[in-house]
């Protein structure tokens, strides 16, 4: 089988004592930062992206990978204990899982997140193994028009889930192109829009963007009001779940793991969907559905199984296509980018140890979660009593080196400041930042495909139509931006939203 | 129905929009547009301006017609402290050298908090520079000099 000796080639990559260790630091970092309240994953990687950068590439990613579910771990920590999440896969999270603290099942819910998201994992972790290769050879057969045209999903459907107003989120997109865009023309050699900057000219640092946008902007949006945290309780015990809590919580997993699985592929999808879409479908399934929103086992192991297999498989249109789903895909990719890599269908033909080095190191990220994470609980509730003025000078020191040793560019510094007030001023403003940092990965990408695409179609816009793959991501992205726009549809949207908030 | 109330959110965000379109438009139309054959440099980054620009229009329609949500707080002391961290450490990196950079740049944006007391900022400075030399310069082997030029080194 082609399938486990590509596997075992993975496992063989990943277990090196080397790898095996930067997963570690990964994913305790990614904990440790995503503990932090307010502060989701996307914010923790960006902030921890840079320190990645001086290792090898396989290594490199696998410690990404590791901080990521770190993150996101530690993101459903704080939920559940301070009711405080970081970001929005989390707040489902939230909602029940805090109420199960308050009843004293602080330790249950921890351990119901973590077994679920662990068995939502092993699972996806296959999903992705099995699934990727035969993607890359459809994804090897698309031409310029194609690519321009799964972009445009990616983008369309980034909006249809950023939060609040679809106008603004198209806004941002279009914004987060243009960034992109900023730098030199491949061309022609023209510099475009650096204002005359010569250290502009390979383009804006994309980890300065990510760290400004959501590192530096969620500081500030925290400053606004510093309120004085309580931690719901300084010792958490009782971790083993009971016998009916298992019980309770062994279909919501399985549910949850197959509706994030799936939900993870779709382009723009990914775990904040997959979260939402489980808790509904738990609320609807379930016996009790009144117990839920006071603490119910099945509303804690659904969206949590169901936010990690979509984190998973959200890593097949990256591994396959080089498009990334959502923020934190999109932050791999600029992470690959650094390391030399081109993220597409030919990483896995060409660098199959990285390829599938990634792949089993999800799983033993996940592994290493259950397995340390679980014990040192009561380390991580320690943290959540740090006050946070202690916690600001320490992460922004950290941002200045780590974007600074990527390039040794003392204008990625200036950017990092600029794109931290950019960032907060559209949080005021009610724009989301993702779509943003979507369009900005993506906005070189789209332009060159356009580009060839028309020259290839010597100048004929119809070859988007007329191709029959393109069509139909074409013809997807429409659809999607017109149900976002349906009255019901955007009054549905808007309620899930407040629900959230 | 007060027609005059206008949602300052909205009306802020439409205008700059707005305006950072016009920006890029502008700038673009500097560079050569070319054809839909062979675009030029100019070319598709105009169309996002354009595109830019209609979005802001819309959203700033809406600021007449819809009521949103207020701003709110404004981290004021937040910017005035934490934005010019990392500059900071832009500007003294190469000179001073890397540790009185992250010296400098914790000790500025420890003061974003109210909080913060002054001992406690200079203290919790000198032991992440202490940590981060120990981390970043000699555990991980990045290629900063410990002590710049300015100072004699």
């Amino acid at each position: 089988m082609d399938l486990f000796s590509n596997l075992a080639l993975g496992f063989s990559t990943a277990t090196s004592l080397e790898n095996l260790f930067f997963c570690l630091i990964g994913v305790l970092l990614g904990t440790l930062i995503g503990v932090l309240p307010g502060i989701g994953a996307t914010a923790t990687i960006a902030m921890l992206l840079p320190i990645t950068f001086q290792l090898e590439p396989v290594s490199s990613l696998i410690m990404l990978a590791g901080i990521y579910y770190g993150a996101q771990y530690g993101g459903s920590t704080t939920a559940i204990l301070i009711n405080m999440p970081g970001e929005s896969s989390s707040a489902v999270t939230a909602i029940d899982g805090y109420q199960m603290a308050r009843k004293g099942k602080a330790g249950a819910a921890l351990a119901i997140a973590a077994i679920g998201s662990f068995f939502a994992g092993t699972v996806s972790t296959f999903l992705v193994a099995i699934f990727a290769p035969p993607l890359t050879q459809i994804a090897l057969q698309f031409g310029a028009a194609e690519y321009f045209s799964l972009m445009v999903v990616g983008l369309v459907s980034s909006i249809a889930l950023a939060h609040g107003s679809i106008v603004k989120a198209l806004a941002m997109v279009a914004l987060g192109l243009l960034l992109g865009l900023v730098g030199t023309d491949i061309y022609t050699g023209t510099p475009r829009f650096t204002l005359g900057i010569r250290e502009y000219a390979d383009g804006l640092n994309f980890v300065a963007v990510a760290v400004g946008v959501f590192g530096i902007a969620e500081i500030l949006r925290n400053l606004e009001s510093e309120k004085t945290r309580s931690v719901l309780m300084s010792k958490v015990s009782g971790l083993l779940p009971s016998k009916e809590d298992f019980r309770a919580m062994i279909a919501p997993v399985l549910r949850g793991t197959v509706i994030g699985s799936i939900l993870g592929i779709l382009p723009g999808g990914g775990a904040i969907l997959a979260a939402f879409a489980s808790y509904t479908v738990e609320k609807k399934v379930s016996k009790h559905p009144e117990e839920f929103g006071h603490g119910a086992v099945a509303g804690v192991a659904g969206p949590e199984s169901a936010n990690n297999a979509g984190a998973q498989t959200s890593f097949i249109p990256l591994l396959t296509l080089g498009i990334p789903a959502n923020p934190v895909m999109a932050l791999m990719v600029g992470a690959m980018i650094i390391q030399g890599i081109v993220p597409g269908p030919n990483v896995a033909t060409e660098q199959p140890a990285l390829f599938w080095g990634i792949i089993a190191s999800m799983w033993i990220g996940n592994l290493m979660l259950v397995v340390l994470n679980l014990p040192l609980i009561g380390l991580w509730v320690k943290l959540l009593t740090i006050p946070y003025y202690v916690l600001f000078p320490i992460i922004m020191a950290f941002c200045a080196i780590g974007v600074y040793s990527v390039n040794s560019n003392v204008y990625d510094l200036y950017s990092v400041a600029f794109f931290g007030l950019i960032g907060y001023v559209l949080s005021k403003l009610r724009c989301e930042p993702a779509p943003l940092l979507l369009g900005f990965v993506l906005g070189p990408l789209l332009e060159e495909n356009l580009r060839r695409a028309m020259i290839l179609s010597r100048g004929d816009p119809s070859t988007f139509v007329t191709r029959p793959i393109s069509a139909a991501l074409l013809f997807f992205a429409a659809l999607v931006l017109v149900i976002v726009f349906l009255p019901s549809v955007k009054k549905k949207r808007e309620e899930v939203f407040v629900e959230e908030d | 129905m007060n027609s005059l109330k206008v949602d300052t959110t909205n009306l802020i965000c439409g205008l700059l929009l707005i305006a950072t379109g016009l920006f890029f438009a502008l700038e673009s139309l500097d560079l050569e547009l070319g054809t839909a054959l062979r675009m030029g440099p100019g070319y598709f980054p105009f169309i996002l301006a354009c595109v830019l620009i209609l979005l802001g229009g819309i959203v700033l329609g809406q600021a007449v017609r819809v009521q949103g949500e207020p701003i709110g707080a404004i981290a004021w002391r937040g910017m005035v402290f934490i934005l010019p961290a990392p500059i900071i450490f832009g500007l003294t990196v190469r000179g001073l050298g890397f540790v009185p950079a992250v010296f400098i740049c914790a000790l500025v944006a420890a003061f974003a908090s109210q909080r913060m007391k002054p001992l406690t900022a200079v203290a919790l400075s000198a032991a992440l520079t202490v940590f981060s030399l120990l981390v970043f310069s000699y555990g991980l082997g990045l290629p900063f000099r410990t002590f710049g030029p300015w100072l004699g080194f």
